[in-house]
């Protein structure tokens, strides 16, 4: 990884960037990269995302997990601006760096922050790359785009650079088709990393990989934000990827985020019924706590969460869960307030751990 | 890639023999005799038969196809039944004539069609999009020839800004060839145009979904800058078949606009070789006009191959 | 991603869009027909009878659209004119629809070289236009009406094919037709009961827009004299006729120039609709 510093000093324009200090008022310990309040998405007038606050610190691997229909994509792509059309985003999103909040901010000034200082991986590599265009070039566009690379001689050294880097040695001069899913998420992980970002955004990135890749795209991608001290907003369903490469993880349902707080805390003594019923479904502590090699395998049926993710937009008012949840009262229908505080906190009025019901 | 070349080669001669039988037979063995049509229904059998055997008329009729065919394949047209022309020179001469028609209209449609479609397809859902949707609309439903006719009392009659007929060659007065081609060519490429906008304009849509064009915003290209560079070259693919497709239409449709604007073109002589009776002028015409469209479909599918390097795998 | 941008698409609430392409083509279509059918027991004056007096006449309370070099009146001769347009229009697209589709759902259904003989000779005889086709025609039977629907028939057959055929082999590959075949159903009766029901919609908006195309084709075959033949009026010819007047008399292009811009534009706009109709998924990609 010396090759990596090198890159690193060659390039001190972003660095600097990055840590200035102008944004004064999420500071707590270090100023958070990412700072988002009341994020609201929604499709004429259906909310799909409500009033979602999150914030991501310099450095810091952050989990986003929910069920499909959860709102955690549109999330990430109301962050960077790049929601489908006909869909719109109120709220916040502020990068420290930048000056100006990215809701409502033009294309022009959008552009100069997406694959600079933020960037993404999307869930399906097979589509997500240009079939006419040789992938060495694409990567190469990155940094010619943001001009952190001066001419086209010397971003497509870096191409290849940073291909290598994602164990892609020999076939800049490939096209798409000539790749496999795995490979060609990695292609798309290089032109993610190529201009050192603040902050990476990672959808669902191994979803549709295969289970033999997905560990290597998985340890690529968190060897690529280490080593830029990038942070990580990592969007999944999968638990335990997030108990292995997370520090902090956000639950959401029904476009809202229901939990949040560090990994293990979150995981070991769960609060939201949601929460609680998504680990109890995952099986993640009988895979991770059972004693290696001493029993069999233990065989006993998953619990589930009864019930059906509603359509989007076709949540219930008060706590979304509530039509699902086995705890709920009529004290549900009331929407259940923010307990404890940014970092760790939960919206339930029946809390798990808690002694009632 | 090679085997696809070998593939694409076979499959235009097969056509270009095929279609050579189709012609032949359909304008050789239909119809009744030639000799006796050149020479009118009140000659004299003696006649007819010494006409016969001065055009080769009497022999076996798979000979009279391979004699046509050798002398195409050289070059040689033969000789009109009728006025006991050469074709051949006939031929060349009306052809670049119908050349400089279809290939000005050509360029005007994808000069009218490309900037349009695109705009269409990006603004589907708001009014300027819409406007030129609608717009598209009625020039698909103007035929050429009344195309030409409009813009004749338009520009020729109304402004006497052009002239309403007629045709110079470039080499005789550059001039006068340039605003003689206008009109013509106007009214080819507009209506072709309007008929290819709407295909630019799907087919910028579909490239407009895919993911790999949110991939290049998220690279930080603003949209229109990303849709130049990563969408043009897929949009341009399945437009280029339609391109080729539409030339044969263009190609057609030119026999209606040179009759239009009074314009000796290929066209013209194919219908005076009709009303002339002038079978073999006919067959020749038909066929040139049935080589052009296979040729230009032949590179066009050799140009696809260029832009999509999918299609260069060889299966 | 896409998982949850699933609900966002199309599917909003489910109801049906107004389609004005549906309605507006079918007016104009339908317009066509009535006036069609009104020249068959009515029409101002006899389309054909010849007025030497009121020759050139503007349009007037007597001759609402005037009257041409003869002394017809025009709009009379609109009237009966739109019988023959929707004649040709007919028979073509008859023609192309009794010999496409089949042969359509024959180049789905069997793989192997057949169908590839189907497809190569379907291309084939796309360099082969309408227009070329009844000029070759022409020049060998005589030019008639029978000899342009025939011509416009066999050049619109490709479409036909091409269109039945991809969307037979969609029918094919559904599990009804696969459940159908596993059970040892013949080839034909599987045409008959599962693919020709499926593709009959694309049938219909292939149809209609084949009969715009028809319709332009026999304007410029009456254009170039080689359609119907005087005196049966026909739209084409009148535009040919107005050309020696454009000058003095430019009315008598722009009633039958409109005639025919209008009448292609009910085909295509009907023929949109009906796609839009079918599959409103589809409805920003045509």
């Amino acid at each position: 990884m010396s090759s990596q510093a090198d890159r690193q000093t060659s390039v001190p324009v972003d660095a600097v960037d990055v840590v200035s200090p102008a944004d004064a008022e999420a500071s707590e310990a270090a100023p958070a990269v990412l700072t988002v309040r009341g994020l609201t998405i929604s499709v004429r007038d259906l909310e799909l995302v409500s009033d979602v606050d999150l914030s991501v610190g310099p450095g810091e691997r952050v989990g986003l997990i929910g069920e499909s229909g959860s709102g955690k994509s549109l999330t990430a792509l109301g962050i960077l601006g790049l929601l489908p059309e006909d869909v719109t985003a109120a709220g916040s999103v502020r990068l420290s760096g930048i000056d100006h909040d990215l809701i409502g901010a033009g294309e022009r000034r959008l552009s100069r922050v997406r694959g600079n200082h933020l960037a993404m991986v999307f869930q399906e590599p097979m589509t997500a790359l240009n079939p006419t265009m040789r992938i060495a070039d694409q990567v190469a566009e990155a940094m010619l785009v943001h001009r952190t690379q001066s001419n086209r001689r010397t971003a497509r050294a870096a191409a290849v650079e940073l291909l290598d880097r994602v164990q892609l040695t020999g076939i800049a001069r490939a096209y798409p088709h000539q790749l496999s899913g795995g490979q060609r998420q990695r292609v798309v992980l290089a032109i993610a990393l190529a201009n050192d970002p603040a902050l990476l955004i990672c959808d669902e990135p191994t979803t549709a990989l295969d289970v033999t890749v997905q560990a290597m795209v998985l340890d690529l991608i968190l060897r690529g934000v280490t080593a830029r001290d990038s942070a990580l907003l990592f969007i999944t369903h999968d638990l335990a990827v997030v108990a292995t490469i997370c520090q902090r993880v956000l639950v959401m349902y029904g476009g809202r985020v229901v939990e949040s707080g560090p990994v293990r805390e979150v995981f070991t003594n769960p609060r939201h019924r949601y929460t609680e019923g998504l680990l109890a479904a995952s099986d993640l502590e009988a895979a991770d706590s059972g004693p290696v090699g001493t029993s069999e395998p233990v065989r006993r049926r998953l619990p589930t969460i009864q019930g059906t993710v509603p359509a989007a937009g076709h949540f219930p008012d008060g706590c979304v869960f509530r039509t699902r949840c086995p705890h709920a009262t009529e004290v549900c229908a009331e929407r259940p307030p923010w307990t404890g505080d940014q970092t760790r906190g939960f919206a339930c009025h029946h809390p798990a751990g808690a002694d009632d019901v | 890639m090679i085997l696809r070349l070998v593939e694409r080669t076979a499959v235009l001669l097969v056509s270009l023999a095929v279609s050579s039988v189709l012609v032949f037979g359909f304008l050789a063995v239909l119809p009744g005799d030639p000799a006796r049509v050149a020479l009118g229904v009140n000659a004299s059998d003696e006649a007819v038969a010494e006409l016969r055997r001065q055009f080769g008329l009497d022999r076996a009729l798979t000979t009279q196809y391979v004699d046509w065919l050798t002398g195409l394949l050289h070059g040689d047209f033969g000789t009109s039944y009728i006025s006991k022309a050469e074709i051949g020179p006939q031929i060349t001469d009306r052809f670049q004539v119908t050349l400089w028609l279809v290939v000005t209209g050509m360029v005007i449609a994808l000069l009218v069609a490309a900037p349009a479609g695109t705009v269409m397809a990006a603004r589907h859902r708001k009014l300027s999009g819409l406007a030129l949707s609608a717009f598209s609309q009625v020039g698909v439903a103007v035929p050429a020839f009344l195309a030409g006719i409009l813009l004749i009392m338009l520009f020729a009659v109304k402004l006497g800004w052009l002239p309403a007929n007629g045709w110079t060659p470039p080499a005789e007065d550059p001039g006068m060839f340039l605003r003689q081609l206008i009109l013509p060519a106007l009214s080819l490429g507009l209506v072709q145009g309007a008929v290819l906008t709407r295909y630019v304009r799907s087919a910028v849509l579909d490239v407009l979904r895919e993911d790999y064009l949110r991939t290049a915003r998220a690279k930080g290209l603003r949209p229109f800058p990303a849709l130049w560079r990563h969408g043009l070259r897929n949009a341009a693919v399945p437009v280029v078949t339609v391109l080729g497709l539409q030339l044969a239409t263009l190609l057609i449709g030119a026999v209606v606009v040179e009759r239009v604007f009074v314009i000796p073109g290929l066209g013209s002589l194919l219908l005076d070789g009709v009303s002339n009776r002038d079978l073999l002028l006919v067959q020749d015409v038909v066929m040139v006009l049935v080589v052009a469209v296979l040729v230009v479909n032949f590179l066009v599918d050799l140009l696809y191959v260029a832009l999509d390097p999918r299609l260069r795998v060889s299966r | 991603m896409s998982a949850d941008l699933g609900p966002v698409g199309h599917a909003v609430g489910g109801r049906r869009r107004w389609n004005p392409s549906l309605l507006v083509g079918g007016f104009i279509v339908a317009l066509i027909a009535v006036v069609a059918l009104v020249s068959f027991v009515w029409t101002p004056y006899d389309a054909t009878l010849v007025d030497p007096a009121g020759r050139l006449a503007s349009p007037s309370w007597t001759h609402w659209l005037g009257t041409d070099k003869f002394g017809r009146d025009i709009l009379s001769q609109l009237m009966v004119g739109s019988r023959t347009t929707l004649f040709v229009g007919l028979v073509a697209v008859g023609v192309a629809a009794v010999i496409g589709v089949p042969l359509g759902i024959f180049a789905a259904m069997t793989r192997r070289w057949s169908s590839e003989l189907v497809m190569r000779a379907n291309d084939l005889l796309l360099a082969f236009p309408a227009l070329l086709l009844a000029i070759m025609f022409g020049a060998v039977f005589g030019a008639s009406t029978t000899t342009a629907m025939v011509a416009i028939g066999i050049a619109t057959i490709p479409s036909f094919v091409r269109v039945i055929r991809s969307g037979g082999m969609q029918v094919m590959r559904t599990e009804y037709v696969l459940a159908a075949r596993a059970a040892g159903r013949r080839p034909f009766p599987i045409a008959i009961r599962h693919v020709l029901p499926n593709v009959v919609s694309l049938i219909t908006v292939q149809a209609s827009v084949s009969f715009a195309i028809a319709v332009l084709a026999e304007a410029a075959l009456s254009f170039l004299g080689y359609g119907t033949p005087p005196p049966t009026p026909s739209w084409g010819r009148m535009l040919q006729e107005s050309q020696e007047f454009l000058f003095s008399a430019p009315r008598l292009a722009v009633f039958p120039g409109l005639a025919i811009a209008v009448a292609v534009l009910g085909f295509n706009l009907l023929g949109d609709g009906l796609r839009d109709h079918f599959d409103p998924k589809l409805e920003d990609r045509r």
